[in-house]
């Protein structure tokens, strides 16, 4: 039988738990844009629709400094303080 | 004085003896194939005969079937102990067999000696009667053996074997998961199948490879060199070298790859990001410095191409790495468009002795002495500039900059970082004017430069300038000049090639700067 050492880092991924589905969108949704071109058309068309359909709901911007990067831990913290739901707008 | 250690061994008679007991002990590890052994086999069996009832015998043979020929070859009746799995004659640090000791009743140690001399043999009896009371010599023509044999050495430091016997001792620095791969299963299938692999066979990590590999660094195998994206993977520097195994490094090339794992995984190199794009980007690596020659890297004849064992497989192990302990995978956290071949490895050397300039390193900030890995973001190259005609550096630094004019896009300036790769005809022809470093990049400058509007959208094409920011700038703004590269700096020049053919080559950068990712070098230490 031969033995082999395991070369990758052994972590077990985390089960990320699903948010209850309450079925309606109240409260506060932000909007992260990535800053990839053209991510914020699609956000400005997002909000505008979004706003129509729920009045009710604050709507909030948010961009990352670049899309190369992972958003710093400074705005995923306000993010999630902040938000009950996040829209996240990716590329081109 | 090497302490005896407890220990339990089968003996050739279904026995289990061990060590210590309640008795003085006689301990002596032989193997057959060596001829001092051989001598002092009779000896021994003459001790046992006389002192078996005062004193325990341990003789511990380090080969199974060694041992029944000896027992053989010498009549004996002394229980031979087997250690064909080498663990005891590790742990007690054996050069050299025969190694005899003598313990007291309590286990402490009172002799050790290696070889046979023969006064020394002819005193313990002597030494035997300090730890039995009243005991006397055996009847020996010592006469009959030679003054002095040197011994051989241990099977254990056998270096097939060491490595093997390090990995498994109790104190073994590997801390790694052992996976035991079924009798059943070939192991280089299991190793796809685990999705370790970069789509090519790997050498499989055991556990003394990899002890071998970690000769390579004095560090720590537990030191943390640097925390990898995208699954923030503790990268130690066992996990490095458990992947330069399977990449089919030589241990004088890990501290290499550590150096360019330390470099991947900085801010500024931004390794997530070069891993993650749709873009296709990859890591090339040069190595500048003394460490070229120590461990043969290829700098001239295709030096960016394959054949060379250093070049492939350091850049092979930094994917390995960067895939594994990262989890940087196609299809998960990867995402590139196309990819492209440097995903599986990038690594040269320059040939700094064939530059008449500074090398790399010393441009960014190196002593000459020092050895250096650069990492730079690269989407795409060697693509080559073809230039058979220049005669003068004019014209050929001219050459380089029209052919990097498209870079990612004609019309994308100040977007990148680009290497050059110079060879040395070209170089040649670059110092019949005695052309600088500087010269060479001013002159990319000047002859990639275009007014800024020529960069607007347009029919042709959509990349560029959008045509309503374009017009809300002023005359003179929409007129000025404007490079192919944001600065002189994003430009890096080495020299490396053969020394016949006039073509060089530019690798084409990622996105550059702080939205992007920053080239980042780092020394290579022990």
């Amino acid at each position: 039988m031969a033995v082999i050492l395991d070369p990758t880092d052994e972590r077990v991924p985390l089960e990320r738990q699903l948010a209850p589905r309450t079925g309606e969108i109240t409260g506060n949704v932000a909007l992260l844009d990535i800053s990839k071109p053209r991510g914020n058309v699609l956000i400005d068309q997002l909000e505008s629709r979004l706003k129509e359909r729920l009045p009710k709901v604050t709507f909030t911007r948010y961009a990352k400094p670049t899309f190369t990067k992972p958003a710093p831990a400074d705005l995923r913290k306000e993010i999630r303080q902040n938000n009950g739901f996040v829209i996240e707008a990716l590329a081109d | 004085m090497t302490d005896a250690i407890p220990f339990s061994l089968s003996d050739n008679q279904g026995g289990d003896q061990s060590f210590p007991g309640s008795r003085p002990a006689l301990i002596c590890f032989v193997k057959e194939d060596c001829p001092t052994c051989n001598t002092v086999m009779p000896v021994l069996q003459q001790f046992y005969d006389h002192y078996h009832d005062q004193l325990d015998f341990l003789v511990v043979g380090q080969d199974q079937k060694g041992n029944e020929l000896l027992i053989k070859n010498h009549s004996l009746t002394v229980p031979i102990l087997d250690d064909s799995a080498l663990k005891v004659s590790f742990a007690y640090e054996l050069d050299i067999v025969p190694t005899l000791m003598l313990t007291n009743a309590a286990g402490d140690t009172q002799l050790r000696r290696e070889g046979f001399v023969r006064k020394d043999w002819q005193q313990l009896p002597n030494e035997i009667s300090e730890v039995i009371e009243g005991s006397t010599p055996p009847d020996l023509d010592w006469t009959a053996l030679p003054e002095w044999r040197p011994g051989c050495g241990s099977l254990s430091v056998d270096p097939l074997i060491a490595d093997r016997l390090r990995a498994e001792a109790e104190n073994s620095p590997l801390r790694a998961r052992r996976i035991e791969i079924a009798t059943q299963d070939d192991e280089f299938e299991f190793m796809f199948d685990q999705g370790f692999s970069d789509g090519l066979p790997l050498v499989p990590p055991t556990p003394e490879r990899v002890m071998r590999m970690l000769s390579g660094t004095e560090r720590d195998p537990q030191e943390i060199i640097a925390t990898m994206p995208p699954n923030m993977g503790e990268a130690t520097v066992e996990k490095v070298a458990i992947n330069c195994v399977m990449a089919g490094c030589k241990p004088d090339y890990l501290r290499v790859v550590i150096a360019a794992v330390e470099a991947a995984c900085t801010d500024e190199f931004n390794i997530h990001g070069v891993m993650a794009t749709t873009m296709g980007a990859s890591p090339v690596m040069v190595v500048n410095g003394p460490i070229r020659h120590e461990i043969d890297m290829n700098m001239r004849l295709g030096a960016l191409g394959q054949g060379n064992r250093a070049n492939a497989t350091i850049g092979r192990a930094f994917r390995l790495s960067v895939r594994n302990i990262g989890g940087a995978q196609p299809g998960g956290t990867e995402r590139s468009t196309l990819g492209n071949p440097m995903k599986f490895t990038m690594c040269f050397a320059e040939w700094e002795e064939r530059n008449p300039w500074t090398p790399l390193h010393v441009d960014r900030g190196f002593d000459a002495g020092d050895s250096v890995v650069s990492l730079f973001a690269m989407t795409s190259g060697p693509a080559l500039i073809v230039d058979q005609t220049s005669r003068t550096a004019d014209q050929l630094a001219g050459s380089f900059g029209l052919s990097m004019e498209a870079m990612q896009h004609r019309k994308a300036h100040n977007a990148t970082d680009s290497i050059l790769v110079v060879c040395p005809e070209h170089v040649d022809t670059l110092m019949r004017d005695n052309y600088t470093k500087k010269q060479i990049k001013s002159r990319i400058q000047e002859v990639t430069s275009v007014p800024f509007k020529d960069l607007v959208q347009d029919e042709i094409s959509g990349v560029g300038i959008p045509r309503e920011r374009l017009d809300q700038l002023p005359e003179e703004a929409q007129n000025r000049l404007v490079p192919k590269f944001a600065s002189e700096d994003n430009i890096h020049i080495v020299v490396a090639g053969s020394d016949a053919g006039k073509f060089s080559g530019a690798f084409h950068g990622w996105a550059g700067g702080s939205i992007g990712s920053i080239p980042v070098s780092r020394k290579i230490e022990g």
